[in-house]
Order: structure tokens, then sequence, then C-alpha cells
């Protein structure tokens, strides 16, 4: 093409936005060589970087001395010496008629995340298969991944069709396969295509080689796929971002949309307050607009003199989003800890970030059939169905009808680890039906008849480190003074709330919220409630700090060596557990996370118990436990 | 006539990179524009100003001097950030200086490592700074191609390929524990071309290094070298020839070569690069070490 031509055309490729597509399938199917050659044949590769790529082909490369294109792609050097893909790498390229950016996803199964994460920025997805191979256990996972983070239409890549002689029957059945398999996951448009990556067969042009194929190739149709999500059509959605806020004059609200239109005079709604307003001017740096629409990023002014920060939520005052602080969702894990249901994580959706658990885990979906599992807990790259609960009401839509508001993350909150991706299915209903009951006696009122502040001292440590024998030795102590107290161990919990439970990592977790939530009852009935329990993970014991009022919970770490509670063994257990007769025994075979900072840390192993019990009562008199 | 209403391909770009901007400035506390006086540079720049329009960019730049920058960069680089109003930082590893590190001394490989990398730690630190943006694009360069746009850094400013959070959606997981600091890339899918039309598009001021001209240069490596003035010693047989070049790519000047040209318009510079044949970073001989020297620089703490 000449370069006049090519001005002219480019054009076309301007007035639409990018598409953006992942490619994937099992490990060898051949997509980095697939996007090498795509961006080979439009003349992409740079001439320098061609001589770097034959270099690189010698040293690295998995094709004999040919050029080998996945090189292009892996970029981090320990991709290269181990010839695979690791991490998404994203690529830019143009026809006359579009522009593409692309991600390669990785084919191993440990690296299912990153494909998680190239899908939920794709429109589009290239499956590859191999020819000789048909459809594995791989290319499922990855169409029930592309469908659950909402992708509509596959272009399924039957490549190394070389390999199997160009054979039409060969092509015609792992077609058959793959549409007779993904016909439950909602794709709207799958399209079959032989080709050779490597030798450029139906990828860009037309292959000679195959006569029996009258269909166009990959590159057509990728120019031509209308995948267009009418995101501009759906009602309009704004969170907003940041307020702009230069002088008393202006009140900016900077935001993107993430769908439908907005014109100055529109009607909107503010959530979650539910205040209605009026825009009054939507700006584009300097230039003041008469519309925008999905994608743009804005700043808008209000009519009214209201008060917005940034997580609400604008939206269309008569199409409004759902309000809810409980919700059912699907999730994908992304973390190598796993999840369990109860434990306090940090939600971030539509830009607000806030406190969310998982209240009840559904089911776990096998990804390779689609079958529902029973699960406690959900480990990296396994995807399930659960209730959320946030720590306050969010405006969200379903997923399924909105890519962008009905998405969010779970963050941990030691690490600050992405550990989940999240796709809201709908709101519970009961969230909006369980009003809490407004008590005539209050906590404080009831508090004060006690004469001494309610309070949870919460007794942490390896298993034989002491914690009853100093529980047990400081409420003597308190009830002495007069104190009204409550012991919660491991003995009167385990044999009655919690008997169903077992010492599995997510049994553990559950163990320790059921303890808080009937520790959090009795402050409220104003007693002093000692807790002692391994309680081996930090997640839970700020969890429990949440849960209560932060100067009412007391983290008391009873630190005594691991080798002296051995040496002490009080119960025979550590005896036990090292002859490998317990399983998930705190110390040996599970691990205990030791408070970074507690409020008080009891040294046990060198102090007698009387002394350390004195230190608890004298803490407690510091803080003003007992009144005047 | 608004060019946002044509080109919808570049409207979504700049929309994305502001979206970024805001998002780093209302999470982070001290916000810092690494700004290296190059193109995209100067891009990203127009773009803080529409993304925070009335508000000036609520963040300084910050411009890590290597003293081997040409001379044209300099007077740019002072009279563009009065342009916008803002604060301009400019921070010189004095510590180099004192040893003696240059380009033609110390070869490439030192000289920016201690010039450039450490001097940007050294920056970063003293302002105490929790996210820094750069221009830095996914189509440069392969390790780049990885990137994050939020891409955590440790207390020692080093990237880790294999620990990088999954970036899912719109949705940036800005969360860091004291000392970590994030970098920001609101260019991440911008390419050299797109970089170009947004430049004529908002008809923003460059450098004039990238316009082709007659300027005085010398062969060396197969390469064309700009004698900017007489801190670069010539070799027995080098005499300097002049001819009409332009630069794809800034840096500091021993380091970064010319190349043939006659675009001498930013309309020309796009002509151009719809017909090239090799890739930007190729005048940047830092890149020629190793193939994988910038993820290397990375780890490193370079940008």
């Amino acid at each position: 093409m000449d370069t006049a031509t090519a001005r002219d055309a480019l054009a076309e490729a301007d007035s639409r936005p990018a598409l953006r597509f992942l490619t994937c399938g099992a490990v060898d199917d051949g997509k980095s060589t697939l996007i090498g050659r795509l961006l080979h044949d439009q003349n992409l590769v740079a001439d320098d970087r061609q001589a770097a790529l034959a270099r690189d082909s010698i040293k690295y490369g998995t094709t004999g001395g040919d050029i080998d294109y996945a090189l292009l792609l892996d970029g981090l050097e320990a991709e290269r010496a181990q010839g695979i893909t690791i991490d998404v790498a994203w690529r830019y390229f143009s026809t006359p008629r579009r522009s593409f950016v692309v991600a390669d996803a990785p084919g191993h199964e440990q690296y299912t995340r990153n494909m998680v994460t190239a899908a939920s920025n794709a429109d589009l997805a290239v499956l590859l298969v191999d020819a000789r191979k048909g459809v594995s256990p791989q290319t499922r996972r990855h169409a029930i991944i592309a469908s659950l983070l909402g992708i509509r239409t596959v272009a399924l890549a039957v490549n190394k069709i070389d390999l199997v002689e160009f054979d039409r029957d060969v092509f015609e059945r792992i077609a058959a396969d793959f549409l007779g398999f993904s016909g439950g996951l909602g794709f709207r448009q799958v399209r079959g295509f032989p080709i050779s990556a490597r030798y450029g067969d139906n990828v860009s042009t037309p292959s000679a080689r195959m006569p029996w194929y009258s269909g166009p190739p990959l590159l057509d149709f990728l120019e031509m796929a209308d995948v267009d999500d009418a995101r501009a059509a759906k009602p309009f959605r704004m969170a907003v971002q940041w307020v702009n806020r230069p002088h008393t004059d202006f009140r900016g609200l900077a935001g993107t949309l993430t769908s439908g239109r907005a014109r100055p005079g529109d009607k909107i709604v503010i959530l979650p307050s539910g205040q209605n307003a009026t825009i009054k001017t939507i700006a584009t740096g300097d230039d003041d607009i008469a519309e925008a629409m999905a994608g743009d990023a804005v700043t808008m002014a209000l009519a009214e003199d209201i008060d917005a920060a940034r997580g609400d939520m604008l939206a269309a005052a008569n199409d409004r989003p759902q309000l809810a602080d409980q919700f059912a969702a699907h999730l994908v894990w992304l973390s190598d800890t796993p999840l369990y249901p109860g434990r306090s994580y940090l939600m971030k959706i539509n830009n607000v970030t806030l406190a969310a658990t998982v209240s009840d885990l559904k089911y776990r979906i096998d990804i390779d059939s689609l079958a529902k599992l029973a699960a406690k807990s959900l480990s990296v790259n396994e995807a399930g169905v659960c209730n959320m609960s946030v720590a306050r009401a969010v405006a969200f839509d379903a997923y399924a009808g909105n890519r962008e508001t009905g998405a969010f993350i779970l963050i941990d909150r030691g690490g600050n680890e992405t550990v989940a991706a999240g796709m809201i299915d709908y709101a519970l209903r009961r969230a909006g039906n369980i009003h809490r009951h407004h008590p005539t006696v209050s906590k404080a009122e009831r508090s004060a008849l006690m004469r001494h502040r309610p309070a949870v001292l919460w007794f942490t440590g390896l298993p034989g480190a002491g914690k009853s024998t100093l529980a047990n030795l400081v409420e003597a102590s308190l009830h002495a003074r007069g104190v009204h107290t409550v012991l919660l161990d491991g003995d009167n919990v385990r044999h009655g709330l919690n008997r169903d439970l077992g010492f599995t990592e997510p049994d553990r977790v559950e163990n320790i919220r059921r303890i808080g939530e009937a520790a959090k009852l009795m402050t409220g009935a104003g007693l002093v409630v000692l807790c002692s329990f391994i309680s081996p993970f930090r997640a839970e014991r700020r969890m429990l700090r949440e849960l209560l009022v932060d100067e009412e919970f007391i983290e008391i770490f009873v630190d005594t060596p691991l080798a002296e509670c051995i040496r002490r063994d009080p119960k025979g257990l550590y005896k036990r557990a090292l002859a490998g007769e317990i399983a998930n025994f705190t110390g040996v075979g599970q691990p205990y996370e030791a408070p970074e900072s507690p409020d008080l840390r009891l040294p046990a192993g060198r102090e007698d118990a009387v002394a350390l019990a004195g230190r608890v009562i004298a803490e407690l008199e510091r803080r003003g436990l007992f009144g005047a | 006539m608004n060019w946002r209403l044509q080109n919808t391909g570049l409207r979504r770009l700049e929309a994305e990179a502001i979206h970024i901007l805001r998002e780093a400035v209302a999470e982070f506390a001290r916000p810092v524009m690494l700004y290296s006086i190059g193109k995209d540079s100067s891009a990203m720049l127009r773009i803080a100003q529409r993304a925070f329009y009335p508000a000036p960019p609520p963040f300084p730049l910050l411009h890590i001097d290597t003293t081997w920058k040409f001379r044209e960069m300099i007077a740019f680089r002072d009279h563009a950030a009065a342009r916008a109003g803002m604060e301009l930082r400019v921070h010189i590893n004095d510590d180099g200086i004192a040893r003696g590190i240059s380009p033609i001394a110390s070869g490439s490989n030192l000289h920016t490592q201690v010039m450039k990398t450490e001097a940007l730690r050294q920056a970063l630190d003293k302002g105490r700074f929790d996210v820094a943006f750069g221009g830095a694009r996914r189509d440069e360069e392969a390790s780049r191609a990885k990137e994050r746009i939020f891409s955590l850094r440790s207390a020692q400013h080093g990237w880790d390929p294999r620990r990088q959070r999954p970036e899912l959606w719109r949705i940036f997981n800005t969360r860091i524990k004291p000392d970590e600091s994030m970098r920001v890339f609101p260019l991440s899918n911008w390419t050299e071309l797109d970089v170009w039309q947004y430049i004529k598009a908002e008809n923003i001021a460059v450098v004039p290094l990238y316009f082709a001209k007659e300027r005085a240069v010398v062969r060396r490596d197969g390469r064309l070298i700009v004698c900017d003035d007489d801190r670069l010693p010539l070799l027995p047989n080098e005499t300097p020839a002049t001819m009409r070049v332009r630069f794809r790519t800034l840096g500091c000047y021993p380091l970064t070569a010319a190349i043939v040209s006659t675009a001498d318009t930013v309309d020309a510079i796009i002509a151009e690069l719809r017909g090239a044949t090799t890739s930007e970073r190729r005048g940047r001989l830092i890149d020629d070490d190793e193939t994988v020297s910038m993820e290397k620089k990375k780890r490193e703490g370079y940008f």
C-alpha cells in the first residue's frame, strides 16, 4: 500500500475506539506466535527488532532456527529462559481499518489469574487450540473464564493446521466439539478459523493451502467484529473520582462516565444519599461541552449546592442503580492465601474502598465442567459464588448488565495484595428488610449500673503459652474488685456454640468470628469478657478489633517461645503433633502469626503468672476501666 | 472544530490517562510528575492540565538532570514549567558529579545507574513522594509491555516483575505500606504515533530537537551522534559533518543518536512514522547493552 492510501485509510481506524482483545489457550498452542505473526504481517516489527529477534531465536528459540515470534512478546528474562509466558503482555497495532490492543495471557494453570486480568479489559477473545490436540481442559477453562468476565465474542483459532495436513475434518470436528461445550456460556458469537500462526495461513490473508475454507482470515474478523457493548446506550452512571474545588465559587465533580450520556440540564440522583440534582455544566479540560458519553473523563458542576464526595455515584434519576450492603457475587480467587468466609477484606468498587466479608460461600464452580461443588474456601485460581456483606450501602449494577459498575476487587488488609476479582449478580433483598431494632435501654445505661466499663481482654498465643492460666488469674482478681466478668475459652465454646467446627483454616476463622460476635453481645450487657484463644491469624484479630468498639478491645499477647511451650506441653498435644498424629496444630503444622503491635505483650517464658496478671490489671487501671 | 468529535481513538486514550491521573491524586498524599522534557512528558503535562482544570495540577514537576541533556532541552524545560505555572524541582546527583561520573568517562551503564537511577531514588526519598507519574508507554520495549499502570515499588524503589498485582477493569489497587511507593503510567496504552497525533491535535510545543535541521554530527558505531557542545571528545578519525537530522527520542546527548530525516513539522513526523521501519528506542544506546537491560534497570529503580 502506498503512503497516501495508508494515510486516508488510517482515518477510518482513528474514528473508532481500539478493539481490545485477548489471546488465550493452553501452553504451546501458539498465542505469542500468533500475535508476533499479526505484528509481522502489518510490517510492525521494526528492522532493528527483527535483527534482535533473529539473534534471540538462535539463543532462546524453540523453532529450530526459524524466527520465533513468541520472543517478540516474552519480554521478561525468566520467560525467555523458560520459553513460557508468565505475565500479561500488552501489544498495540493498527491496520488501515482499526487499531488493536492485544493482551497476551499466559496458558499455564498457575497463571489463570493473569488471564482474568486480561479478560477484564477485553471485548473479544481469540481462543487458540492445537489442531493435533483438540479442545483441552485449558481450552474449556479459558472459555469459562472469558464467559465469567463478560466476553461475548469468541474467535476459535484452530492453530498448527499445517501439522495435520490442512485437514478439513480435523478443523470441523474441533469446531463442533467447542460449540457443543460452549453453548451454555452465553457467548453471542463464536466463529472458527483454521490457521497456521507460524506460516501465516488464514491469519492476515486467505490461505491457498486450504481451498475448502471459504471464510475470512482471522484479521478480517477482528477488523469487522462488532463488539460495541452499547455502553453509551445504557443509563447514565458516573462515580465521583475527585472533587475539584479551586476556589469557593466552583465545585466540580470529576469522574469518568462508565455508561450512558449526560447533557447540561439532565436530572440526576446522587447515591447513596439519594439527593436529586441537575447537571449545570460539563467540561473536558477547559472546553465546556454539550454532551458527554460513556468513556469520557469530565468535570461536572451541579445547579444545586450539594456536597458530593469521592465514591458517590451520579446516575440517571429515572433509571437508578441498585443500592445495597449485601449482594450475591461471583468471585475469582487470585491469591495464594485462600478465601475464608467471615474474614474481613477491603473491597474497592466504583471509587469507594470499604470493609467487606464473604458472609456465605454458596459453592465453588468447577472451571472444567461448570459443576457446582460444595466448598468452605476458595484457593488460588478457583471461582465461586457467594454472598458479600459490606460496611455500608454502595451503588452498583449487575455485572451482566454493566461491566464497569458491577465489578469490584478484594484487597488483603495486611499485605495489600489484590486477592479477588468480583462480579455482582444481584442485591440481596434481606439487606433492605432487616431493620435494626433500637433498644429502649442503651449500652451506656447498662454499663452505668455496673460501675465499670465493658471490655474484651483477648489473650492470644501458642498452645501451652499459659493463656488460660493468666486469664483465670486476671478474672479472679477482677471478680474480687467487684467487676462483672465472664470467661470464654476453648473448653466452653468448642463444646457448645462452635461444636460443629473443626480445626481447618476456614473453621478457625469462623470459630473466631462467632466468639467475637458473642463477646460483642456480652459487652453490650456491660461485662468484661476474658477470651483465651490461640487465634493464630492476624486477619481475624484485626476483624475482632473492628467488630468491637476499638478502645474496648484489648489484645494481650502471651509471648512464650515455642521451645518453652513444647517443653511444658501441659496436655501432651505437642508430642502428638510432632509425631504427626494431629494435623493443623498451631506451631507445628500451622503457622502462628504473632501480633505486630498488641496492646500488651507478656513475656510469659520469663516472669511468673501472678506478676503478669498484675501487669494486666495495671493496664486496665491505666485505661480507666474501673471508672471513678 | 473539536478534534475529539472525529478521533474517538485518541479521545478514549486521553480520557483514560485523565482517569489514571485523577485516581492517583485522589488516593495518594504526595504525588509528583517525572518530567523528562521529551514529547511523552509534554503530552502528559497537557493531559494533567486538562484533568484538573480549572485548578492547576496538584503536584510539582521533577526533572532528574544528568547534566548531559542537550542545551535546547534545558531551555525548553524551564520555559514549559513556567508556562504551566507549576513548581519545577530539578535534582542532580551531586555525589555522582563529585565522583566524576560521565557517559564518556564512565560508559553508558554506570552513568545511567548513578546519574539517573540513583538520582531518581534520591529525589523521590528527599521529596517523600508516595506516587510518581511517568510517561513510559508499553509499546516502547518488551519488559515495559508487562508493566502495570499502577506499579508497586519497594522501599528501595525496586520493581519485582513476579510480584505485580493483577490489574482488573479500571479498578486500581493503590494501597501501599509505609516507605513503599507507586509509579503510575498514564500513557501505558499509547503508541508513539498516538503521542504525535495528540501533540498535533492539541498544538503542544515540543523541544526543537525533534524536528529535522542541519546539525553537526559524527558517525560512531553506525549511529549519528550530534556534537552538542565541546564535551564530546572526537576520535582520531572523526570529523563532524553537517547533516539534516532529527531525534525520535531524547536522552543524554552522547547516548542518544539522531536519525536522518527531512521531517521538520509535526505533520511530516506523523507521515514519517507511518512509513517507519525501525523502532523508537533504536536511538537509545543504553538499551543495546543486553536485550533484557530495561528489566534490569527497572528492578534497580529506573523509571
